[in-house]
């Protein structure tokens, strides 16, 4: 159950309010909630919504597997994550397995990322970084593929899809406490 | 409420007045302006004394500081190499007074450069597990009740360079620049939620950005309808596009990358998304590997503003000590400060009564007898944290941590007056 909604503002009481001498006939209103949001359609919200829950809701169709994924890797991605998502000049993407206990920890989706699903949502939602929403879903799950591939997460032929993905096994999956 | 540095006379101080000796003596407030001061400046001639007498400059559409504080700027622009715009910016808390952060000085943390979004295209969206989905642009949220509070707001990992195993030479600003206080007006997105309708499974509501990345966070319920606002100004003017212009999400305490700018999608869930700014990012690594996720309240903090590095002493005399202080957790309690670097303390004196999840200004004289000493400030807060020392801190949670580092700086003062960043304890 949600908490019940607490409104944090004073409600206005009614009043009849004079200026000037002058009654007003428009009185002050107890119930200070507008109710002014406009509707949204179906089609809209389906555009918009790019939210993947770690049990797979919000991933779209199509699939795709590492060894189509190097080739979208090769062309988008590697500029900026070096090859094999290794000493580039952003982000490292993979390796560091076993760092997190050193004093050099090495983050990356194979070492520390808990859920295939957040790579996924990421990579959709923001990269590559100067085309954000440039690849198609096919594409997506292909460059996802081989990301987990390149972290020795899943093999080359494995197709990611809807249903594939949110059952990959994360080598990190219990290394984090969440509250409750 | 004292203004130690108004006092003008000594027999005009106040007789509880208490100044920080270099070894952290208290003493009566009679020997305040005893040592160090009126001897030694130089009475300005005459002539400096005369303002000009030519006419000035014209009125301006839009004022701006004088052209002598060039200086004042936010510190340590950095962006992730081979991009602009994916990186941050700290608020040069040093040169600043006050509580109130300039709107134009207030931090940075972008994930996709600041995006330039049209008012009157813009609209937020709130979907997912409500009754009705409902779009609001910005005329319609001016119909709404809004409300006004001034709060901070800190990156979780601000002050983390305290965590390098050397201490690096670097300023207030550099160090802790990520941390800003505005006047925050806005509508409650209780109204927001309220009116779409919440569905009795919605525990969760996950804030999306309109930048090109969509950055996003999931924040509880709960927040959202307690003390959450869609914010539509900073201090008292439209936010600055840097600060989400449109409109914003801020979360009271909370870790700043929550409170998602350019706010354009709500989307209400049974779960949190696990996105990556709450995964890979955002999470605290503990020593022995394991992670704590969903570390959402900023914790008990100070920093002495004035000395620090930078801000060199001049001559032996008197200083006002003076700095910042603040709580995710709810009000302070107390700042203490200390000259020999923690061997004692005296508590500081707040600038008015301090205010639940602001900066507080906090002051405390000090008579500098032009020997070396370690600063420090020491706060706690009204739910009885205090800040721990550094040494401690790693004690507890490893220095891979990265975020929510809140230890008590020092600031090391030198025989000739200059202040340098250190590690004492
Ligand atoms: C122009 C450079 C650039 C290109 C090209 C690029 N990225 Fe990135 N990537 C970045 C930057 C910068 C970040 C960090 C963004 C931030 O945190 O602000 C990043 C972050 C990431 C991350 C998150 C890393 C982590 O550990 O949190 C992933 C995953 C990623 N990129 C995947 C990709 C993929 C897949 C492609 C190709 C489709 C790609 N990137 C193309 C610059 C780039």
């Amino acid at each position: 159950m949600p908490p019940k909604v607490k409104l944090t503002l004073p409600q206005f009481t009614h009043a009849i309010v004079y200026a000037g001498g002058l009654l007003i006939s428009n009185p002050v209103i107890a119930d200070n909630e507008p109710r002014l949001g406009d509707p949204v359609t179906a089609t809209e919200l389906s555009r918009l919504s790019i939210t993947v829950l770690p049990d797979g809701r919000g991933l779209p169709d199509g699939s795709g597997n590492a060894l189509d994924g190097a080739q979208i890797y090769q062309t988008h991605c590697i500029a900026c994550h070096g090859a094999d998502g290794q000493n580039g000049i952003n982000d490292r993407l993979s390796g560091g397995v076993g760092t997190l206990v050193s004093t050099k920890p090495i983050r990356t989706i194979g070492s520390y990322w808990p859920y295939a699903t957040s790579l996924f949502d990421y990579v959709r939602r923001a990269m590559p970084y100067n085309a954000p929403g440039s690849l198609n879903n096919n594409e997506l799950y292909a460059v996802t593929a081989y990301l987990l591939y390149t972290n020795k997460i899943i093999g080359d032929t494995d197709e990611m899809n809807a249903t594939s993905l949110p059952a990959v096994a994360m080598p990190n999956r219990n290394g984090f406490d969440w509250p409750e | 409420m004292r203004l130690m540095s108004q006092i003008p006379q000594k027999q005009n101080q106040p007789p509880n007045v208490r100044v920080l000796g270099r070894r952290g003596f208290l003493v009566a407030g009679t020997t305040l302006l005893a040592a160090g001061t009126g001897t030694a400046t130089s009475q300005p001639t005459q002539t400096s004394l005369q303002p000009p007498r030519s006419p000035g400059a014209p009125m301006t559409k839009y004022g701006r500081p004088s052209d002598h504080e060039a200086d004042v700027v936010r510190s340590r622009i950095r962006s992730k190499t081979g991009t602009t715009g994916s990186g941050a910016s700290g608020t040069p808390l040093q040169h600043l007074r006050g509580t109130i952060t300039p709107s134009g000085l207030h931090f940075e943390r972008h994930h996709s450069g600041v995006p330039m979004l049209a008012p009157e295209q813009h609209k937020l969206v709130i979907h997912g597990a409500v009754k009705q989905p409902l779009a609001f642009d910005l005329d319609k949220l001016h119909r709404y009740p809004m409300t006004t509070r001034t709060q901070f707001l800190e990156c979780s990992g601000n002050s983390a360079a305290l965590l390098s195993p050397k201490a690096q030479d670097w300023n207030c600003a550099d160090i802790h620049g990520l941390v800003s206080c505005s006047e925050w007006t806005g509508v409650p997105l209780a109204y927001l939620l309220d009116e779409a309708g919440i569905d009795p499974t919605a525990s969760w509501v996950i804030a999306e950005g309109a930048d090109a990345g969509r950055m996003n966070r999931s924040v509880p319920l709960s927040k959202c309808l307690d003390d959450a606002i869609v914010a539509l100004y900073q201090n008292g003017e439209r936010l600055r596009p840097e600060n989400g212009y449109p409109m914003r999400l801020f979360l009271p305490g909370f870790e700043g990358n929550m409170s998602i700018k350019w706010l354009h999608r709500l989307e209400l869930t049974d779960s949190p998304a696990m996105s990556r700014e709450e995964t890979s990012k955002y999470t605290d690594l503990r020593p022995g590997g394991r992670a704590k996720g969903f570390t959402f309240d900023m914790d008990v903090k100070s920093i002495i503003t004035s000395p620090s590095p930078g801000l060199n002493l001049q001559q032996p005399g008197v200083y006002q000590i003076s700095g910042l202080a603040w709580s995710g957790k709810g009000n302070l309690s107390r700042v203490e400060v200390s000259a020999d670097g923690g061997k004692s303390w005296i508590d500081a004196t707040f600038d008015g009564a301090p205010q639940p999840l602001a900066l507080n200004r906090f002051n405390a004289a000090w008579q500098w007898n032009g020997k070396p000493a370690l600063l420090m400030s020491r706060a706690t807060d009204s739910a009885g944290n205090t800040q721990p020392t550094r040494q401690v801190w790693i004690k507890q949670f490893g220095s891979n941590a990265f975020y929510h580092y809140n230890a008590i700086q020092a600031w090391r003062v030198f025989g000739d007056g200059r202040v340098e960043n250190t590690y004492a304890t």
